[in-house]
C-alpha cells in the first residue's frame, strides 16, 4: 500500500513538499527575492519532470482519487504552464514584496486543480474545486499598491462564492435523486428527470463560470485587467486548462446518459460564447481586456471541440489546450515584461513596439498568430482538429459559425500585429532590457509555436491516451 | 531519371535564403543581401530546368504523375495522413519552371530597383519567402500541403504588398488582400475537408482516382449526401474553387487586387502578374479530372465566372488613370481567359484542349505580364509617379523600355507571331467548340484588351512630352533592370512556337494543336482594329477620348469606378451588416442586456447601496445575471427542450 500510495500521489506530494519549504523559507530568516527566485524556478521544473517518473494508473482513496496516465498528463501540461508562469514573469516576481507567499499560493491552487483532475467523487471534486479557487483570488489582489487589483480580488472572490452556492445547491439536487455522489455510480441512475437536469445545469454554470462561459463570464474581464499579469496568466491558462480538462470527463464519462442535454447547452453556449468574446475582443483598448475578452472566445472554440462527444474530441481540447499554454502564455509574457518596465497597458502604447524592441514584437506576433490559427503555426493545428472533431457530430451549422468566428477573431489579432509593426507612434515605447531567463521562456514558447503543430507524435501520444 | 530527389532543392534553396537574410540580413549581410538571393534562385532555376528537362524528355508522349519526395508530416489514426512531398507532373513541371523563372527575373531586376533602400535585406528577404511558398505550393503532392502553402503564399505577399509600412494606403491595402483572401481560403478549408472526408485521404492522386472512378464507394456516398439540395461532391468542389477564385483574383473576389499595386512594383510582377494570382488556375488544373468528371455543374461556373471576370474587367481597365492598375485589371482579365478556358474543357483527347490552352495561356502571359510590370517600373522609376497623365513622349528618354514594352502589348494583344496569339487562340478555338456564348464574350473581350492596352502604351511613350526633371536624371536604371526587360522580351516574342500540347494536357498524352487561318481572322481582325483605335484617339495629344468618354458618360462613368464593386462591398459590410446586425447587437446589448441587469439589480438597490461605497457596485448585477442565467437555462432544458 506505501509504495502505491507514493507513486499514485507523487505529483501531489511534491507540490506539498514544495509548499512546505516555502513555509520554512518565510518562518526562518527569509532569503532576498534574487536568490530565492531561481530555486523556485528549479522546484517548479522538477514538478514538472516528476510527472515522467512512471507510467502507472490505480485508484486511492475507494475510487475517490484516481489517477491514470491521461491524469497524469494533463498534471504535467499544467505543471508546465505553472513554471513556464515562474520564468516569464520575473520581473514582475523579482518586484513582488512577498514572494514566498505567491507561490505558496499558487501552489496551494495547483495542489487543488490536481486533486480536481483526480476526483472520484462530487464530495473531492467541490473541496478541490474550492481549493483551486480561493487562493487565486488572494493572487490577484498581490499589488497590493493597486486599488484595482483589490478590487479584481474581492470580485473573484465574491463571484465565486456565489458559484459555488449554485454549485453545491446542483450537487445537492443531485444527490437527492440518485442517492450517491460517486462518478462511477452515477451514470446507472441518471434518467432524465427535471430534478436531476436542474441539477445538471446548476452543476454546469459552475464550470461554465471558471471557464467564462457567456452568459457567464462577466467576472472575468473586471479581474483580468486588475490582477497582475502573472495571475492573469494563471488564470486564464491554467485555471482554464484545470477546469476543461474535469469538464470532459464529467461531461463524458459522469454525465453521459443526459447526453443530448449537454449537446445542446454547449451547442447554444458555444455560439454564443463565440460571439460575444469576439464582439467586445473588438472594441478592447487595454491590452488585459483584449487578451481576456479573446480568451473568452477561444472558450467558445474548445467548447465546439467538447460537444463531439468522443476520443477524438478529447485529443483535440487536450492538443488545443497544450498549444493554448504556449501561445497565451508568450503574449502574456510580452505584456507583462512591457507593464512592469513601462506601465504601459493599452494597445495605443504598442504601436510602433517593432521598430524599438524587435524581439517582443516577434514573440507578441508569432503568438498572436498561434493564437489566430494561422497555419502553420502550433495554433492553426489545435484549431482544426477543434473543429474536425466538432464536425463528426454533423452539425455543420456550428462549425460553419465557428469558421466565420475564425475570421473575425483574426482581424483583431492582426489589428494589433498591425498597430506593433506598421503604426508610426510619436511616443514609442522605450528599448527593454529583457532578462536572460524571461528571453529564454519566450524563445521556448516560440519554438512550441512552430513545432508542436509538425511533429505529430505527441498528437498522437495524447490519441493513445485517450483511446 | 536518378537525380529526381533534386526536386526538394528548389523550394529549400529560397528558405535557406530567407532564413539566412531574414536573421543575420540587417546586421552582417547587407548591401551583398541581393546578390546573395539572387545566387540562390540562379541555383534553383537551373535546378528546375534541369528536372523539367529530363521529365519532359524522359516520358516524352505519355507523362506519369510522379512523386519523388514523400514525407509523412502528421498521420492520423485511420490511415488519413498530411504529407509534405513533391508531386511531378506536367503541370507542376511546367509551374516550378515558371515560378523560378519570373522569380529570378525579378530579383534581377530589383537589384537596381530598390538599390539604396533602407530595408534592402527584408526585402529580400520577403521576395525568397515568397518563392519558397509559392514553390512548395505549386509542388504539393497533397491537397493540405497546398493548403498550408497557400496560406504561406498570403502571409508573405501581405509582408511584401505592406512593404512600404509607412504609407497609409499600403498598410490598407495589404490588410485588404490578406482578409478577403481569408475569407476565400476559409471557403477553401471546408472545401478540402469535405472532399478528404469522403475520399478518406488527403493526397491528390489517391483522392482525383477515388472521386472519379464511377464505380467507387467514395465518389457514391460523396454524391448521395447533400446539403441544402446539393451534393456533398458539387460543395466539396465548388469551395475549393471560391478559395482558387479569391486568390485568382475573379469576380466578385477581385476588389483587393487593384489595391494591392501599393507594393514595390518588380513585387506585382512577381505576386500579381506571374505567379500568386494564377494560383487559383492552377489549383483548379489540379483538381480538374474530378471536376470534369464527376462535377461538371461546378466547371460550368468556373467557366462563366472567368468569361465574367474577363469582360468586366477589360472594360475597367480602359478607364484607369494609374498605369499599375491597367495593368492589374489586365491581368484579371487574361486570369478570366485561363479560368474559362478550363471550364469550357473536358477531360483527355482532343475535347481537352481548353486545359492545355489554358495551361499554355498562362505559361505566356507570365513572360509578358511579368515584362509589362517590370517595363512599367522603370517607367515610374523615371518619371515618380504612377498617373498616366504625368507621362508621354518617353519612347526618347527609355529606348530600351519602349521596345520591350511595345513586344510585350503586341503579344497580349494577340497580334501574330507573338506569345500570346498562340496561347489565345488556343484558348478561343476550345471555347467555339464547346460554348460560344463565351467564346463571344471572349473575341469582344481581346479586342477590347488590345485597345486598353495600346492606349497604355501610346499615352506613355507619345501623345504630349512629359515634363521630366532633368535634374536627377539617372537614365534607365542600369543594366540590372535592363537584363531581365530583354530576356522576358525574347520570352514574350518567342514562348508562342513551343508546341505546348506535346508537354501539358488533360490526360498526360500528347495532343496535336493545329491552327486555322480562317478561325484566326475574327480575333486578329479585331485585336487589330483595337491598336488603331487607341492609335486614332491616343497618339497625339487631342480632346478625342474626351469626347469620347462624355459621349458614354453613363457607362464610362460607371466603368471608372469599377462598376462600384467597391461601394456595393462598403454597402453591404457598412450599411447593412452594420445597421442590421451591428446596431440591433449593441441595441440589445446596451438596453436589454443592460436593462435586465439593472432592473435586477434595482430589485436589490437597498443591498447594494451599501456594498456600493467598498467597491464598483456592479459584482452584484454579475450574480444577478448569473443566478437569471441559470435559472432560466434550466427552465429551458426542462420544460421546452426535454
Amino acid at each position: 500500500m506505501i509504495p502505491d500510495f507514493i507513486y499514485l500521489m507523487r505529483s501531489e506530494l511534491v507540490v506539498t513538499l514544495i509548499i512546505f519549504f516555502l513555509l520554512f523559507v518565510k518562518i526562518g530568516k527569509g532569503m532576498r527575492n534574487s536568490s530565492l527566485l531561481p530555486v523556485i524556478q528549479f522546484l517548479l521544473l522538477v514538478n514538472f519532470l516528476s510527472h515522467f517518473a512512471c507510467h502507472c494508473s490505480g485508484n486511492l482513496f475507494g475510487n475517490m482519487f484516481l489517477v491514470t496516465p491521461l491524469i497524469t498528463m494533463q498534471k504535467a501540461i499544467l505543471s508546465l504552464a505553472v513554471y513556464l508562469i515562474s520564468l516569464l514573469c520575473t520581473e514582475w516576481l523579482k518586484k513582488t514584496e512577498h514572494l514566498a507567499e505567491f507561490f505558496l499560493l499558487m501552489l496551494s491552487a495547483l495542489l487543488g486543480m490536481f486533486f480536481l483532475l483526480s476526483s472520484g467523487n462530487l464530495l473531492i471534486f467541490y473541496l478541490s474545486l474550492e481549493l483551486a479557487t480561493i487562493p487565486v483570488a488572494a493572487m490577484a489582489n498581490f499589488d497590493l499598491h493597486k486599488r484595482i487589483s483589490s478590487e479584481a480580488a474581492m470580485k473573484m472572490i465574491l463571484s465565486s462564492a456565489f458559484s459555488s452556492g449554485i454549485l453545491l445547491f446542483g450537487i445537492s439536487l443531485v444527490y437527492g435523486s440518485t442517492g450517491t455522489l460517486s462518478f462511477s455510480a452515477l451514470p446507472a441512475l441518471l434518467n432524465g428527470s427535471p430534478l436531476q437536469i436542474m441539477g445538471f445545469v446548476f452543476l454546469f454554470t459552475a464550470f461554465a463560470f471558471k471557464l467564462s462561459i457567456v452568459p457567464f463570464h462577466l467576472w472575468t474581464a473586471d479581474v483580468y485587467e486588475g490582477a497582475p499579469v502573472a495571475v492573469t496568466s494563471f488564470l486564464s491558462v491554467v485555471s482554464k486548462g484545470a477546469i476543461a480538462f474535469v469538464f470532459m470527463t464529467f461531461l463524458y464519462k459522469v454525465f453521459q446518459p443526459l447526453h443530448t442535454t449537454w449537446y445542446n447547452l454547449i451547442f447554444i453556449l458555444s455560439i454564443i460564447t463565440m460571439v460575444i468574446g469576439n464582439l467586445f475582443a473588438l472594441r478592447q483598448n487595454n491590452i488585459k481586456r483584449f487578451l481576456a475578452f479573446s480568451s473568452i472566445a477561444q472558450v467558445g472554440f474548445i467548447l465546439v471541440g467538447i460537444s463531439s462527444n468522443d476520443p477524438g474530441g478529447m485529443t483535440a481540447v487536450i492538443f488545443f489546450i497544450l498549444v493554448y499554454v504556449f501561445s497565451n502564455l508568450a503574449a502574456f509574457g510580452v505584456a507583462d515584461v512591457i507593464a512592469v518596465s513601462t506601465g504601459k497597458e493599452t494597445i495605443e502604447d504598442y504601436k510602433g513596439l517593432y521598430a524599438t524592441n524587435p524581439f517582443l514584437g516577434w514573440i507578441l506576433a508569432l503568438s498572436l498568430f498561434s493564437l489566430a490559427g494561422i497555419p502553420p503555426t502550433a495554433g492553426f493545428f489545435g484549431k482544426l482538429f477543434l473543429l474536425t472533431a466538432g464536425a463528426s457530430t454533423g452539425n455543420y451549422w456550428l462549425i460553419i459559425i465557428a469558421g466565420l468566428n475564425m475570421v473575425i477573431s483574426l482581424y483583431y489579432y492582426l489589428k494589433l500585429v498591425r498597430a506593433m509593426f506598421m503604426d508610426k507612434n510619436e511616443n514609442p515605447i522605450p528599448k527593454i532590457y529583457v532578462n536572460r531567463t524571461v528571453k529564454w521562456a519566450m524563445v521556448l514558447c516560440a519554438l512550441a509555436i512552430i513545432l508542436l503543430g509538425m511533429f505529430s507524435w505527441l498528437y498522437d501520444h495524447i490519441h493513445s491516451l485517450v483511446a | 531519371m536518378s537525380n529526381l530527389s533534386l526536386i526538394i532543392w528548389i523550394p529549400l534553396l529560397p528558405l535557406a535564403g530567407f532564413i539566412l537574410l531574414g536573421i543575420f540580413g540587417r546586421k552582417y549581410v547587407g548591401k551583398a543581401a541581393g546578390l546573395l538571393a539572387t545566387a540562390t534562385m540562379l541555383a534553383s532555376t537551373l535546378i528546375a530546368l534541369y528536372i523539367a528537362y529530363g521529365y519532359f524528355t524522359q516520358y516524352a508522349g505519355n507523362y506519369p504523375k510522379l512523386v519523388p519526395v514523400n514525407y509523412t508530416w502528421l498521420s492520423f489514426a485511420n490511415g488519413l495522413s498530411i504529407n509534405m512531398g513533391a508531386l511531378l507532373d506536367p503541370i507542376s513541371a511546367m509551374m516550378i519552371v515558371v515560378v523560378t523563372f519570373i522569380s529570378l527575373m525579378v530579383h534581377i531586376y530589383s537589384l537596381g530597383y530598390m538599390k539604396g533602400d533602407e530595408r534592402f535585406p527584408t526585402y529580400f528577404a520577403f521576395l525568397q519567402l515568397f518563392t519558397f511558398s509559392m514553390l512548395g505550393l505549386v509542388l504539393a503532392s497533397n491537397i493540405f500541403q497546398t493548403y498550408v502553402f497557400w496560406e504561406l503564399v498570403g502571409v508573405s505577399s501581405f509582408l511584401l504588398i505592406g512593404y512600404y509600412y509607412d504609407k497609409p494606403s499600403a498598410v490598407a491595402a495589404s490588410k485588404k488582400a490578406f482578409i478577403v483572401t481569408r475569407f476565400a481560403d476559409l471557403g477553401f478549408l471546408i472545401g478540402i475537408l469535405i472532399l478528404s472526408y469522403f475520399s478518406g485521404t488527403l493526397d491528390f492522386n489517391t483522392m482525383i482516382g477515388s472521386l472519379t472512378d464511377p464505380n467507387s464507394v467514395q465518389l457514391q456516398s460523396a454524391a448521395s449526401h447533400t446539403f441544402l439540395g446539393v451534393s456533398a461532391l458539387t460543395w466539396g468542389a465548388v469551395l475549393v474553387f471560391m478559395g482558387g477564385a479569391g486568390k485568382s483574383a475573379m469576380f466578385p473576389l477581385h476588389i483587393w487586387l487593384p489595391d494591392a499595386m501599393e507594393g514595390p512594383t518588380p513585387v506585382s510582377a512577381l505576386i500579381h502578374a506571374a505567379t500568386m494570382v494564377v494560383a487559383g488556375v492552377f489549383l483548379v488544373a489540379r483538381i480538374f479530372p474530378i471536376l470534369s468528371i464527376s462535377t461538371p455543374v461546378v466547371l460550368e461556373v468556373v467557366g462563366w465566372v472567368g468569361a465574367v471576370s474577363a469582360v468586366i474587367a477589360a472594360i475597367i481597365a480602359c478607364t484607369q488613370t494609374d498605369i499599375k492598375r491597367v495593368l492589374a485589371y489586365s491581368t484579371m482579365s487574361q486570369i478570366g481567359f485561363m479560368m474559362f478556358a478550363l471550364g469550357v474543357s473536358k477531360y483527355g483527347g482532343e475535347s481537352g484542349l481548353g486545359f492545355t490552352a489554358s495551361m499554355f495561356h498562362l505559361f505566356t502571359h507570365a513572360m509578358f505580364k511579368a515584362l509589362l510590370f517590370l517595363g512599367a517600373g522603370a517607367v515610374i522609376h523615371y518619371i515618380h509617379s504612377n498617373e498616366m497623365k504625368d507621362m508621354g513622349g518617353l519612347r526618347k528618354y527609355l529606348p530600351i523600355t519602349h521596345i520591350t514594352f511595345l513586344l510585350a502589348c503586341l503579344a497580349i494583344a494577340g497580334v501574330p507571331p507573338f506569345a500570346g496569339f498562340f496561347s489565345k487562340e488556343e484558348i478561343l478555338l476550345a471555347a467555339y467548340e464547346n460554348n460560344p456564348a463565351i467564346y463571344y464574350i471572349a473575341l469582344v473581350t481581346s479586342g477590347v484588351t488590345a485597345f486598353y492596352m495600346f492606349r497604355l502604351y501610346f499615352m506613355i511613350f507619345w501623345n504630349k512630352n512629359a515634363t521630366v526633371h532633368h535634374e536627377h536624371h539617372h537614365g534607365e536604371g542600369g543594366f540590372a533592370m535592363m537584363l531581365p526587360l530583354l530576356i522576358l522580351a525574347l520570352g514574350a516574342v518567342g514562348a508562342g512556337f513551343i508546341p505546348f500540347g506535346h508537354f501539358v494536357s488533360s490526360d498526360g498524352l500528347t495532343l496535336e494543336s493545329h491552327f486555322d487561318l480562317q478561325f484566326s481572322a475574327a480575333p486578329v481582325a479585331l485585336g487589330l482594329a483595337g491598336i488603331f483605335l487607341a492609335m486614332w484617339m491616343y497618339k497625339k495629344e487631342n480632346n478625342k477620348p474626351q469626347q469620347f468618354a462624355t459621349a458614354l458618360s453613363g457607362f464610362y462613368k460607371a466603368a471608372y469606378h469599377k462598376f462600384y464593386i467597391d461601394e456595393i462591398y462598403l454597402f453591404v459590410t457598412k450599411k447593412i451588416i452594420f445597421n442590421l446586425v451591428g446596431r440591433p447587437a449593441a441595441w440589445i446589448d446596451r438596453n436589454v442586456v443592460d436593462g435586465m441587469v439593472n432592473l435586477a439589480g434595482n430589485s436589490t438597490v437597498f443591498v447594494s447601496e451599501k456594498i456600493k461605497k467598498f467597491q464598483s457596485g456592479k459584482v452584484q448585477q454579475y450574480a444577478i445575471w448569473f443566478l437569471v442565467s441559470a435559472v432560466l437555462i434550466a427552465a429551458l432544458f426542462i420544460y421546452v427542450w426535454k
